[in-house]
């Protein structure tokens, strides 16, 4: 399974790299970091963080914008356009495994996604360094994991649809609807629906924290806001029920269990179903 | 297990059953496939053809029994298919380039890039020029006679060419037919095609397939092809 695993995926990486979708995408976050270094928010002052960590939590609250429908509309036609173009026909004609093939395809797009955003916050760590600001590892550490957990996340989620889906029209609305429902789940939304309806506040947060966008946010906020006070009330909740630590560690691996977990559905689902 | 001794037996089909939703499109066949025979599959449109050689290559769920080299293409699927040489009717729009992809099928294969290079030479096309293309900027014919150097550069026990000469100048369809001709004797071809007058040198079996059964089934001897 590997050779054949291996083969591919590099080759789905290089044709990657020659699209304009790519070098788009990388543009983005690379001139995103520039401006960001360019317009002196290394200088403005949040809650007592200046300098690169500043930048970093900028940069990762921009990121959780973008990425997840991003990662969503680009990963979810792998399986689904293969299949409608009759290019899985041909492909799965050679000595390839059904595994070997779509776990190339979750591969690399997981490389191809996370690769860019890792770069530029990587360049912001060592053009910080390069320019005397003090570079804080741990929360750069910290935030790669955070988009390890992010773009994992998100991959595999979208890899099960487009398993599952008969069409990429169809494949690209439900990813649509998915982020949708996801974004309407936010904090902010739940503390008006809490506000409106008269929830159960246990019931509202439960919610929240089940929804990988609301983790990333949050956990996005816990580094540069230890007491989450931005967050409200919730913040009480949160930190009574569970510690800092253990909810920082919940944040990277909670969405890395959804993503792996719904992977591994969408490729039992492929492996047993008719291929084309 | 697949079977590693030798059989004649290549592909055997026993009560297969493909259904889309209610459609039945393979109903309750049973057939073998032997070593050394050249099969012609012909049908009209919506006959099962295309399904058949598809369970064969192990992409669809089905009833009945396919075995195919002694196991089953679905399970055993990486392994069988190193054995198999497919030509699809209509070619794939793979985005790589043609040198990436005689890299991924030497890779694949374990064959040398030259035999790949010197089949599709023999075919009219010099693809040294075209080595930076991506295939599916190639013209149909360019394409089609690429995807048959790596199903015949292979060299594998099954042949398995769905319209393999659709896209085809006279020139390269004559070509192609010759190399066919010469190809392994040991080896099973199955040819789906409409065209049967152009196949019918090559053909030592003729198989019809209608609404997802075999209707004919005869081994064309050499008398039958004198007349």
């Amino acid at each position: 399974m590997k050779k054949g695993m291996i083969s591919l995926a590099s080759l789905e990486l290089r044709q990657s790299f020659r699209s304009v979708a790519f070098w788009a995408y990388s543009l983005l976050f690379g001139s995103f970091v520039a401006l960001m270094f360019a317009f002196g928010i290394t200088e403005s002052q949040i809650i007592g963080f200046v300098g690169l960590s500043r930048l970093m939590v900028t940069f990762m609250q921009v990121t959780m914008v973008i990425l997840p429908i991003y990662i969503l509309i680009s990963t979810v036609r792998a399986v689904v356009g293969d299949r409608e173009s009759n290019v899985m026909e041909y492909i799965l004609s050679l000595p390839i495994s059904f595994s070997g093939y779509y776990w190339a395809k979750f591969w690399a797009k997981f490389v191809e996604i996370f690769i860019p955003v890792f770069l530029a916050l990587l360049g912001a760590a060592i053009w910080g360094a390069i320019s005397n600001i003090d570079v804080p590892w741990d929360l750069f550490a910290y935030y790669s994991g955070l988009l390890v957990a992010m773009v994992v996340c998100f991959v595999g989620i979208a890899m099960y649809i487009s398993a599952l889906a008969k069409s990429q029209t169809m494949a690209i609305s439900t990813v649509f609807i998915l982020w949708l429902v996801l974004v309407a789940f936010l904090d902010l939304i739940l503390m008006g629906l809490m506000l409106k309806t008269k929830m159960d506040p246990h019931a509202v947060i439960f919610i929240g924290m089940v929804n990988p966008l609301q983790v990333f946010r949050t956990a996005t906020l816990a580094l540069f806001d230890p007491k989450l006070t931005v967050m409200g009330p919730a913040s009480y909740y949160i930190l009574d029920t569970v510690s800092r630590a253990v909810f920082v560690i919940f944040a990277i691996l909670y969405p890395i269990i959804i993503g792996f977990g719904a992977a591994l559905l969408g490729g039992r689902y492929f492996k047993r179903n008719d291929i084309i | 297990m697949m079977i590693e001794k030798e059989e004649t037996t290549l592909i055997s089909v026993k009560g297969l059953t493909k259904s889309f939703k209610k459609q039945l499109v393979i109903d309750n066949l049973t057939a073998s496939f032997n070593k050394g025979e050249r099969i012609s599959l012909s049908g009209s449109n919506g006959a099962g053809k295309t399904t058949l050689i598809r369970c064969i290559l192990g992409q669809y769920t089905h009833g009945g029994s396919l075995s195919v080299l002694g196991g089953d293409p679905r399970i055993q699927h990486e392994v069988i298919m190193k054995e198999i040489g497919f030509v699809p009717q209509i070619p794939p729009p793979l985005k790589m380039t043609i040198k990436e992809m005689l890299n991924f099928f030497s890779q694949l294969t374990g064959n040398s890039q030259s035999v790949f290079i010197d089949l599709v030479s023999s075919l009219g096309l010099d693809i040294m020029g075209h080595l930076n293309k991506p295939f599916f900027k190639l013209s149909g014919g360019m394409k089609q006679k690429l995807l048959i150097a790596f199903a015949l550069g292979r060299n594998p026990k099954i042949l398995l060419l769905d319209e393999p000469s659709a896209n085809l100048d006279p020139e390269a369809r004559k070509v192609f037919f010759d190399k066919l001709d010469n190809f392994n004797k040991n080896s099973l071809m199955i040819l789906s095609s409409h065209r049967i007058s152009e196949i019918s040198k090559l053909i030592t079996r003729e198989v019809e397939m209608d609404l997802g059964k075999i209707v004919t089934d005869k081994i064309i001897t050499q008398n039958n092809k004198a007349l």
